[in-house]
């Protein structure tokens, strides 16, 4: 599928294939084209071209009342002037089923939300998290073939969105039903998803399962989009099968897998995750390793979070376990930092 | 803000409230003092609201015209309101010039142009003999129709832009929404957008019905004397019956009227938002 706007392609040449009981987040940031691909899904937005195919029926043409596909709105949209139920009852109501006949049903995903009790309330008299699940319950009722969720807990605090990360996910494999969600939360999408597909520019950048992609990033673009990530810049020196040496500054480093892919002029890329990055007092023995500085840290209880300035590499931020950290970090105090051959991967520089 | 600046503002608007008291609160007391004291002081002006047939016929009459006004003018303004709301920039610049425009013509031109399109020989009756459509002119003036039908023109922009602006504020995700969970066109309006446009409906219907109780020229030159609304018959009891007691009873009793219809439209929507404040 293509969408142009004018000159301008909002999605090009974007191919994605949902298998049914999946939960796939599209991830990217703003103008990524992801909220472009869940429009034209639901049949807000016609494709300039290409198509859009529900179990092998094309329904690029079929108008969204008759797509039979639930929708979670940004900020919800439930309809200000009815009560929870009424909202719920909407989507049986514009099929026929009077609100007597929907009782049952409406009551059923009511409590499966958690707000049985709060049936008779208006939306503007419930909080955030209600509103939310209020419009999952809306969406949902109705047994949809297909379930879009559009940034469905941007506007909610963190620690409601962890909860709620959890409640959808619950909800997804209970129903069992096809979730499509978009976001521009990497959390979000790494906690609830399946499948990732990495949006960028209108494209897809990389999709797969969320591990796969947090541990195999193939570009930069993902490496530090889809959590955080340190770049290593080398010269490839010898190469063995499965492994291969590259020397930044004459300091030679050990990488398992092969130099690819390489840049142009011949150099390689690699992602360091912080949280793969081990940290001592003393000089330690490790195949890949550099001395620093801490120029800053922050303590965030579970974990250190430390910004140490190298001569090799620059600075690096690292990640490390408080608990297991065996010395206190002080700005300016030297460090040995190390990594395995396997803790890093080689990316795309773009 | 200090002390001395506070002092300017309010001398500063000063002479705008002795212009306010000397010509519109005295007169307006004095009207109500008329409608107690004429001929003789005590409310016997105002058993005729209970006991005077004719006054009850003059009020129905204007009750009835200011419904009909206001049903006609709030459904036809609706409509334009709704493709107001829907079609692009630059219709709507040209949409809301036109609704304008309306207000810069005087009331007492456009009766008269109504009364030269609708009389018998006017320009609608000649066409429409003229196609064959009707062969007995249609009598469209001097009558209730013919009230109706201007009332219903000067009113219209009036119904329209409390129920435009009310539109405006509703959210294109609404519609969408009722959309994607399968609402069909005619469900989608009638269960989602109709009752979100409410409170401008119910702003525009005070509005009009509020704006029609006063007329007085439309039915005066429209009615032709035939249809007797409150207002002109106020002016028949000063200047041609010459009861002023009666008549400022019934100028009290609509300025009553008129000050309930605002109370009740205060209640049920912001009135600074209906005014565009």
């Amino acid at each position: 599928m293509t969408k142009r706007y004018g000159q301008q392609a909002a999605i090009e040449s974007v191919t994605l294939d949902v298998a049914r009981g999946k939960f796939v987040t599209l991830l990217g940031p703003s103008g990524s084209g992801k909220t472009t691909i869940l429009m034209a899904v639901a049949g807000f937005i016609p494709p300039t071209s290409g198509r859009i195919l529900l179990d092998g029926r094309d329904i690029t043409e079929v108008a969204p009342e008759h797509r039979n596909f639930g929708m979670v709105f940004q900020g919800y949209a439930l309809f200000p002037h009815m009560t929870v139920e009424e909202n719920v009852w909407f989507p049986l109501r514009v099929r026929g089923i009077s609100l007597a006949g929907a009782r049952k049903k409406v009551n059923a995903i009511l409590d499966l939300v958690q707000l049985g009790e709060l049936a008779s309330r208006l939306p503007g008299e419930l909080s955030g998290g209600q509103q939310q699940r209020v419009a999952l319950a809306r969406a949902l009722v109705f047994q949809p073939d297909l379930m879009l969720l559009d940034e469905p807990l941007s506007a909610l605090d963190k620690r409601l969105r962890a909860d709620l990360q959890w409640e959808i996910s619950a909800l997804h494999r209970r129903l069992g039903s096809t979730f499509v969600s978009v976001t521009h939360d990497q959390e979000e999408a790494l906690s609830m998803s399946d499948d990732i597909v990495i949006l960028r520019q209108g494209r897809v950048e990389q999709s797969g399962n969320p591990s796969a992609l947090y541990e195999r990033p193939a570009t930069r673009f993902v490496a530090s989009f889809l959590g955080e990530s340190n770049f290593i810049r080398g010269e490839v020196s010898t190469v063995e099968p499965d492994r291969f040496h590259y020397t930044v500054q004459d300091r030679s480093f050990l990488q398992a897998g092969t130099p690819a892919p390489k840049d142009h002029d011949g150099s390689v890329l690699l992602a360091l995750r912080p949280e793969k990055i081990t940290v001592d007092a003393e000089p330690t023995n490790l195949t890949n390793a550099v001395e620093g500085r801490i120029a800053d840290f922050k303590y965030f209880g579970s974990t250190f979070y430390l910004q140490v300035a190298t001569k090799l590499l620059g600075r690096v931020m690292v990640k490390t376990p408080a608990a297991s950290t065996a010395f206190n970090p002080r700005i300016d105090a030297p460090v040995w930092l190390g990594w395995a051959p396997d803790a890093s991967v080689v990316v795309k520089a773009s | 803000m200090g002390d001395g600046q506070k002092r300017f503002y309010y001398w500063a608007m000063a002479p705008a409230v002795v212009l306010v008291m000397v010509f519109f609160v005295v007169p307006l007391l004095q009207v109500l003092w008329l409608s107690v004291s004429e001929p003789s002081l005590g409310l016997q002006n105002y058993t005729a609201l209970i006991d005077n047939p004719l006054l009850h016929r003059v009020w129905l009459n204007t009750l009835r015209i200011c419904s009909l006004t206001t049903l006609i003018a709030v459904t036809a303004g609706y409509l334009v309101a709704y493709a107001m709301a829907q079609v692009g920039e630059q219709h709507r610049t040209v949409m809301i010039f036109c609704i304008a425009l309306t207000f810069w013509l005087s009331v007492l031109i456009r009766a008269f142009a109504w009364v030269m399109i609708l009389r018998t020989e006017g320009a609608l009756n000649s066409a429409l003999l003229s196609l064959g459509v009707i062969d007995q002119p249609l009598r469209l003036v001097r009558n209730e129709i013919g009230v109706l039908i201007g009332m219903v023109h000067y009113m219209l922009p009036i119904a329209v832009l409390p129920m435009y602006s009310s539109m405006q504020a509703i959210p294109r995700t609404y519609v969408n929404a009722a959309r994607g969970l399968g609402a069909r066109v005619w469900q989608t309006f009638f269960w989602v957008y109709l009752p979100l446009s409410k409170p401008g409906i119910i702003a525009a219907a005070v509005l009009v019905f509020i704006f029609s109780l006063g007329f007085y020229i439309t039915p005066a030159i429209l009615g032709g004397g035939r249809v007797v609304m409150i207002a002109e018959y106020i002016r028949v009891s000063f200047d041609e019956t010459l009861r002023w007691g009666y008549a400022t009873m019934l100028a009290s009793t609509l300025l009553v009227a008129l000050s309930l219809g605002l109370a009740l439209l205060a209640r049920t929507v912001n009135v600074q938002k209906v005014f565009g404040a």
